[in-house]
């Protein structure tokens, strides 16, 4: 196992690598001149050309690449061009309200998204069943800020239960963390619990045709029994790639679902970025989202190994 | 009997009930202290240095941590700010400030002559009325016994010493240490966030793109006199004020009714109505000066390097139709041809009656047929993500179209229009033909600060380039008038002058609303919003 995530981890590298090397070149072929941005609208060109010089963007572009490269081999991702702060702390100030929206949400919409699948699956044709299908679609069917606006309307400002906006850190006290992550969340989970319900409902009515659960059923064991143990195990890989890659999808970033709801988190930090052409910033947060899917597809990876014995003696 | 499906749905009703109460008791953990003004601005702040960058939002930064040496109050006169007293010898030559007792930089360093001499020499190098003013100091500094005293030697008399010094917009002349404004090239941005206003930064809690903090410099000596714009007594009531970034409208609006903020600084014109009609709100214009939207040709490159064919698409233009599509509300626009803005002692109409009047499209075809255009497409950039410009294009367009030219509309992003206005190209080379933008009032308001009436052509001119000696002379003739009617009169020509030429036109000027939480008192107007003078009723 350990050669094997060994392995998996080799071969990141020249992803990585190569992702740079696009992102380098396709920012650089994008138009926009970070120098205007930062010199304001009333300067002459002459100023802005001043400032390029000042900044290295007159530099010949692999003098560029190979300057960023190497600061990131050091450690240095450099500095916002219009700011001047590292990069490293502007994502790392970032990171907790994306990832908290991400562990809340996926953790919610499992814990409502799975047995509801498990259940319409079961009862396959029932009121139940119609019931989840029905959720599913309007998950999938209303866009994520009219459900946050629907939210924000009816628990912020008619029963005044949460605030309209913004983030707290968890470590200000979980009151406050709660109370501004909670609608949020409950709007993405929304769109989660639509996605993993489905997917779980097919695996399983996939699974329950098998001949080996209508044997479970002929030995006497317990619909419960048969569900979890047999039917929800064996259906778990494809349950898990769902929240795998939802997970890594949250984490590069929901801008909307930021704006609406004003957390500080690293979608909003990348359009800000693009917008403004704040290369090192932009080039950093993108090997970042493409880190997070290497890494959440390896740690799919490793569950299907530990899931799906037939995938471990393969 | 509750049936089983009923029993469940209330245990659920009842259940998320009380976990949002629970979630809610929780919630007084984070009460926001009565002494912070909680603020969203139109933008956020990114730039630290006002003197480096234009961006309203760091000149916005500046007034906040730094003071400058004169300020205009509502009359647009100069008043002093931070200079105590001055004089000016006989022969208009020699201009002696003294400071005021007790300024000190937030370092605790105190205010000196040299600070002084080494901040206008750097605001200099980049502001083109600090250059102009730049053009006329023998030297300057501090004087040799009284450190208290900046000094300024011209080389020959200049009317405009003391408004330059008291230019309300981008760049304004703050003041900062001598250690920084003369060790840090205008090009880069000042290592330190160190001034002698009002408020001091917070650096450990700014984070772009979501919040900018400020405290209150307790060592502030404020002037006695009522603040008006940005003179006067800049008394500051709250400890701190927060500068929070909300990219979505709705959530501004939706946080400012619920008392979640407490000044929205561009209330969004659709929203308004919501706004106004909310007790708790008051929602005013705070800058009688507006904005001002223009519409800029490429005097370099076919066919606008031919001034009947420049002229000829400002006559096109009617700006009621601009004004209608892009703000809608009249309460909240104006028609007026004026090129240093409506409501200034430099207003005048000559040479933009038709734009006001919308009878300029006979005229304007005439003079394409006089000047041969040949259907040569116009490049019209349109930026299509910012709701105050990706209006304004589409009618300029069609008018065009109207009066005879071929105008091709090309969509992008601001920052791109930003990027490729700054070549000076062809057309078919990367280059283009024309682009509109806004600008506050106070940035155009006369023709030293108004870029769009410079004649410096591709060297040292703004984006568009006209060559115009004549021009050039006229606003250097303006620059020395000794009086008000002098400068009104050169401006006058100066427009006359402009219009003719086809160099730009003002095509409408617009106001933006401000809302605020109606505890708040003592909300100030002028040309950049401040906050001092604000204090929360009891």
């Amino acid at each position: 196992m350990l050669g094997y995530i060994l392995q998996r981890i080799l071969a990141a590298i020249p992803v990585m690598g190569f992702v740079a090397l696009i992102v380098f070149l396709l920012l650089r072929l994008t138009p926009g001149d970070p120098a205007a941005i930062l010199a304001g609208d009333a300067a002459t060109p002459e100023q802005i050309a001043r400032i390029r010089a000042q900044m290295g963007l007159d530099d010949p572009l692999w003098v560029q690449f190979f300057s960023w490269i190497g600061g990131m081999l050091r450690g240095d991702f450099g500095v916002s061009l219009l700011s001047g702060t590292p990069v490293l702390q502007m994502i790392a100030s970032r990171m907790e309200p994306t990832i908290s929206l991400a562990v809340t949400t996926i953790t919610l919409s499992v814990i409502i998204a799975v047995p509801l699948g498990v259940i319409a699956a079961w009862k396959q044709g029932t009121l139940i069943d119609r019931f989840v299908m029905l959720l599913s679609v309007v998950g999938f069917s209303v866009p994520v800020f009219v459900i946050g606006y629907v939210m924000i309307s009816f628990f912020a400002m008619e029963l005044r239960w949460f605030p309209v906006q913004g983030f707290r850190s968890i470590s200000q006290g979980l009151g406050p963390f709660l109370e501004r992550i909670t609608l949020p969340t409950l709007t993405l989970t929304l769109l989660y619990v639509a996605l993993i319900a489905r997917i779980t409902r097919t695996s399983m009515l996939e699974i329950l045709n098998e001949d080996y659960i209508r044997t479970a059923h002929a030995k006497g064991l317990s619909e419960t029994r048969v569900l979890m143990r047999h039917a929800l195990r064996n259906c778990s890989v494809p349950i898990i790639t769902v929240i795998g890659i939802g997970f890594a999808l949250i984490i590069s970033g929901v801008v909307v679902t930021e704006s609406v709801f004003n957390l500080p988190g690293l979608g909003r930090l990348t359009v800000d970025a693009v917008l403004a052409r704040d290369y090192p910033v932009i080039q950093a947060v993108i090997l970042l989202a493409s880190l997070v899917y290497v890494v959440v597809n390896l740690l799919i990876d490793i569950a299907y190994v530990l899931l799906d014995p037939r995938i471990r003696y393969r | 009997m509750i049936p089983r499906q009923q029993f469940a749905l209330g245990t659920l009703a009842r259940s998320v009930a009380l976990g949002a109460a629970a979630v809610s008791m929780l919630a007084f953990a984070t009460p926001v202290s009565a002494d912070t003004l909680r603020v969203v601005k139109h933008s956020a702040l990114r730039v630290l240095d006002p003197i480096m960058t234009t961006a309203y939002m760091s000149r916005n930064h500046g007034y906040m941590i730094y003071d400058t040496l004169f300020a205009l109050d509502e009359n647009m006169e100069a008043q002093p700010q931070m200079v105590d007293s001055w004089t000016v010898s006989d022969d208009g030559l020699e201009y002696r400030f003294t400071l005021r007792e007790g300024l000190m930089f937030h370092d605790g360093a105190p205010v000196t002559g040299e600070d002084v001499a080494a901040s206008i020499a750097r605001w200099g190098e980049r502001d083109a009325m600090g250059q102009l003013l730049m053009s006329f100091v023998a030297e300057m500094g501090q004087d040799a016994d009284d450190a208290n005293v900046f000094v300024m030697t011209l080389t020959e008399p200049y009317g405009l010493v003391i408004d330059s010094l008291a230019k309300p917009s981008s760049n304004v002349p703050f003041i900062m240490p001598a250690r920084l404004a003369a060790n840090t090239p205008s090009t880069e941005q000042v290592p330190e966030q160190i001034g002698s206003g009002p408020f001091r930064w917070v650096e450990a809690e700014f984070q772009p793109g979501v919040i900018a903090v400020y405290e209150r410099n307790p060592d502030y000596v404020p002037r006695d006199e009522e603040p008006s714009w940005a003179s006067g007594g800049k008394v500051v009531h709250v400890d701190r004020v927060e500068w929070i970034v909300m990219p979505d409208d709705q959530t501004k609006l939706n946080a400012l009714l619920a008392g979640e903020i407490d000044y929205w600084e561009d209330a969004s014109a659709d929203l308004l109505p919501i706004l106004q009609a909310d007790p708790d709100i008051e929602v005013a214009n705070l800058n009688a000066l507006g904005y001002q939207t223009i519409m800029r040709p490429n005097a370099l490159h076919p066919p606008f390097d031919d001034a009947r064919i420049r002229r000829a698409a400002i006559l096109s233009v009617h700006q009621q139709d601009v004004m209608d599509a892009m703000i809608g509300n009249p309460d909240l626009y104006m028609l007026c041809p004026a090129m240093f803005v409506c409501g200034t002692p430099l207003e005048a109409s000559v040479g933009g009656e038709a734009l006001v009047e919308g009878n300029g499209q006979d005229e304007a075809r005439a003079l394409l047929a006089e000047a041969g255009y040949d259907g040569t497409p116009v490049v019209l950039m349109h930026p299509t993500d910012v709701s105050t410009l990706r209006t304004q294009p589409v009618v300029v367009a069609q008018a065009m179209r109207d009066a005879g030219f071929t105008v091709d509309l090309q969509a992008m992003d601001w920052q791109t229009l930003v990027g490729r206005r700054a070549n000076q190209a062809p057309p078919a080379e990367g280059g283009w033909n024309m682009f509109i933008t806004n600008w506050v009032g106070a940035d155009v308001f006369n023709p030293i600060v108004n870029n769009m009436v410079g004649g410096q052509g591709p060297d040292g001119g703004w984006f568009g380039w006209p060559e115009d000696a004549p021009l050039e002379e006229l606003r250097l003739a303006f620059a020395k008038a000794p009086s008000l009617e002098e400068q009104q009169q050169i401006a006058e020509q100066i427009q006359a002058h402009v219009y003719e030429q086809g160099y730009y036109a003002p095509i409408g000027q617009y106001f933006v609303m401000t809302g605020w939480r109606s505890d708040l008192e003592g909300v100030l107007d002028g040309p950049a919003p401040f906050f001092w003078n604000i204090r929360r009723a009891d």
